[in-house]
């Protein structure tokens, strides 16, 4: 297929046109501005809905009607932005409502700053507003992965009824690399009965409102949503694990460094491997319990300041082999370092390694 | 003359507004404006929380419960997806002029194509009566003990201020407290969805109502009290009208 140069973000606007969506509501915010820029012609001229909101949670609440009433639709923002979000996620959730929502994550708390950033892991894998909430989050690494994976989050939303993250950052939304887009689909907004669209005379109106008010065994429907989740979309890469010695755990731009670590280090005789997220939740379990014997330390590399994924990782591996954690704050980690890092563990050397 | 029900009313037993609200009235009102211009078939009523929520258990439409404060966005959500449905939010004055007046207000200044009900009771009815934005001077309410002072929480909103230059199709506030009042309050109603359905915009009806239990008064003695005092401070009319 054909491939062109775009920036992470646009080609995660495009892709998600061409997957169908057709309505779009966003509030500026960088690093994620490509996106809200490019939709802003681009919704209009594919036949779909652009709106500017005023606020991040007006987003939210208006893309609530929108895919109540039948549309693909999508917001994006970033950390602070995303922080606003969460009212209307609890409520999508509560309702059995399909949405997209990308975070192009920047680093740290409160404004933060606008550079990459992986601070926002325990946000969208534990926050997602008040209530029992989990999220399906996709973590592209990579400008054809982000396109790969808007896509399919269209595609999870409407298979389980119920919103879907994409965990961008500042790096892949801002880099440019060769992609290949989706072949462009046309949906109409009647495919769902459930949709709101006007009830006729002796027919039931539909009605989008908190489930458990009209369910009798709401928390067993939950919890058997999340249970399908945690069956069936598990996803990760695994790189050179088959006899590492160590194997590191990252997502996103992290793990593109990790990678040449792992190479650098396998070049140097030292056995490394990679687990690569591609669904922060569900977490990849499956992945842990499929590493070989050889491997005796876990290593995430996260640009956080304090290990948040490393918490994930310590579960699904059943806190059997020791965890470290790079923890390289707003700056992108070094291959180096990471390898010192591995080298450190396995002699089982703290010194230098955050925990 | 004899009155009928609007078929897509219901009435159900054990559910309800308290005795005396106006929201039961608004309800009607409603139900029977949609009715007259036989548009119930693709009406989307998107409700707020609280109070409002109650109406569901009465409408047959397909409907939306929206966060609180929130009706507006989402019924704008709804209406941009869905041109040919007849959208309308339905909130409270906590909803319309506190949490949720930035939704409220940029709504109309994108003249949105929807029509908003605000049922204004002076008070936040289901959490036990606290102070609105729309609260009277002086009115005493379970988070204004000693009655609204002006010097700590300002004066009462009137949204004609906020929204009377705007560019928008209809701006009207009506009151529930008589006869001759409530006939002209649906003919507001009823205009304010004529607007949308002639496609001119964003059309509002602020609705006075009363509140028994949170204003500590009988049913009759509330009616009394828009009357003498609220439509003083919150006067009747409309304030834009505009033709197609």
């Amino acid at each position: 297929m054909e491939e062109i140069l775009m920036k992470g973000n646009e080609a995660l606007a495009e892709a998600a046109i061409r997957a169908g969506c057709n309505f779009y509501v966003g509030y500026p915010i960088t690093p994620q501005n490509e996106i809200l820029e490019y939709m802003c012609w681009r919704m209009e001229q594919s036949g779909g809905e652009f709106i500017q909101s005023e606020s991040e949670l007006a987003a939210v609440n208006i893309l609530l009607g929108a895919a109540a009433a039948g549309a693909r639709g999508m917001i994006s923002s970033s950390g602070p932005g995303f922080s606003l979000f969460q009212e209307g996620i609890s409520y999508l959730v509560a309702g059995d409502i399909p949405a997209v929502i990308v975070d192009v994550a920047r680093y740290g708390s409160g404004i933060g700053e606008i550079s990459q950033g992986q601070s926002d892991y325990g946000l969208v894998t534990r926050g997602n507003g008040h209530g029992d909430s989990h999220l399906i989050v996709l973590t592209p690494a990579g400008v054809q992965e982000t396109a790969d994976l808007t896509a399919l989050a269209f595609d999870l939303a409407e298979k389980y009824r119920h919103p879907v993250i994409i965990l961008s950052d500042a790096a892949i939304g801002q880099m440019m690399e060769p992609v290949s887009l989706p072949e462009p689909r046309k949906l109409g907004i009647d495919r769902f009965d459930w949709t709101v669209k006007g009830c006729k005379d002796g027919g039931k109106p539909r009605l989008i409102t908190n489930l458990f008010y009209y369910m009798d065994d709401y928390d067993s429907f939950l919890r058997g949503k999340y249970r399908a989740m945690r069956e069936n979309e598990q996803r990760w890469e695994s790189f050179r694990t088959e006899d590492a010695e160590l194997v590191i755990v990252a997502y996103g731009i992290s793990s593109r460094i990790a990678r040449e670590a792992v190479r650098d280090a396998r070049a140097a005789g030292l056995k490394l491997g990679m687990i690569r997220l591609i669904t922060a939740f569900p977490f990849p379990e499956k992945a842990f319990a499929a590493l070989p014997e050889s491997c005796r330390a876990l290593l995430t590399v996260e640009m956080s300041a304090i290990g948040q994924l490393a918490d994930d990782v310590r579960l699904a591996d059943r806190c059997r082999r020791e965890v470290g954690s790079v923890c390289t704050g707003i700056r992108v980690p070094e291959k180096e370092e990471i390898c010192a890092a591995a080298r450190a563990m396995l002699a089982g050397c703290e010194k230098g390694v955050a925990k | 003359m004899i009155y009928e029900v609007p078929s897509r009313i219901k009435y159900t037993s054990g559910y309800g507004f308290c005795p005396g609200c106006g929201h039961g009235i608004a309800v009607r009102l409603i139900g029977e404006a949609l009715q007259e211009l036989a548009v119930e078939e693709k009406t989307i009523a998107v409700v707020d929380v609280a109070c409002c929520y109650l109406a569901f258990d009465n409408w047959q439409y397909d409907s939306i419960m929206a966060a609180h404060g929130r009706p507006v966005a989402t019924a704008v959500g709804v209406k941009r997806v869905r041109k040919d449905a007849t959208v309308f939010a339905y909130l409270g004055d906590g909803a319309a002029y506190s949490i949720g007046i930035a939704e409220t207000l940029h709504s109309a200044v994108r003249n949105e194509n929807i029509t908003v009900i605000t049922v204004n009771n002076g008070v936040f009815g289901m959490t036990g009566g606290q102070m609105a934005p729309t609260t009277l001077d002086g009115q005493v309410t379970s988070s204004t003990p000693g009655g609204r002072d002006p010097a700590r929480a300002g004066h009462p909103i009137h949204v004609e201020d906020l929204m009377g230059k705007l560019d928008i199709a209809y701006l009207a506030r009506g009151a529930l407290n008589s006869v001759p009042n409530i006939r002209r309050a649906k003919q507001y109603i009823k205009k304010a969805f004529m607007k949308q359905q002639q496609g001119l915009g964003y059309s509002y009806v602020e609705l006075l109502s009363p509140c028994p239990t949170n204003w500590g008064m009988e049913p009759l003695e509330a009616l009394e009290h828009i009357g003498g005092e609220v439509l003083k401070v919150y006067p009747a009319g409309e304030f834009i009208d505009r033709e197609g």
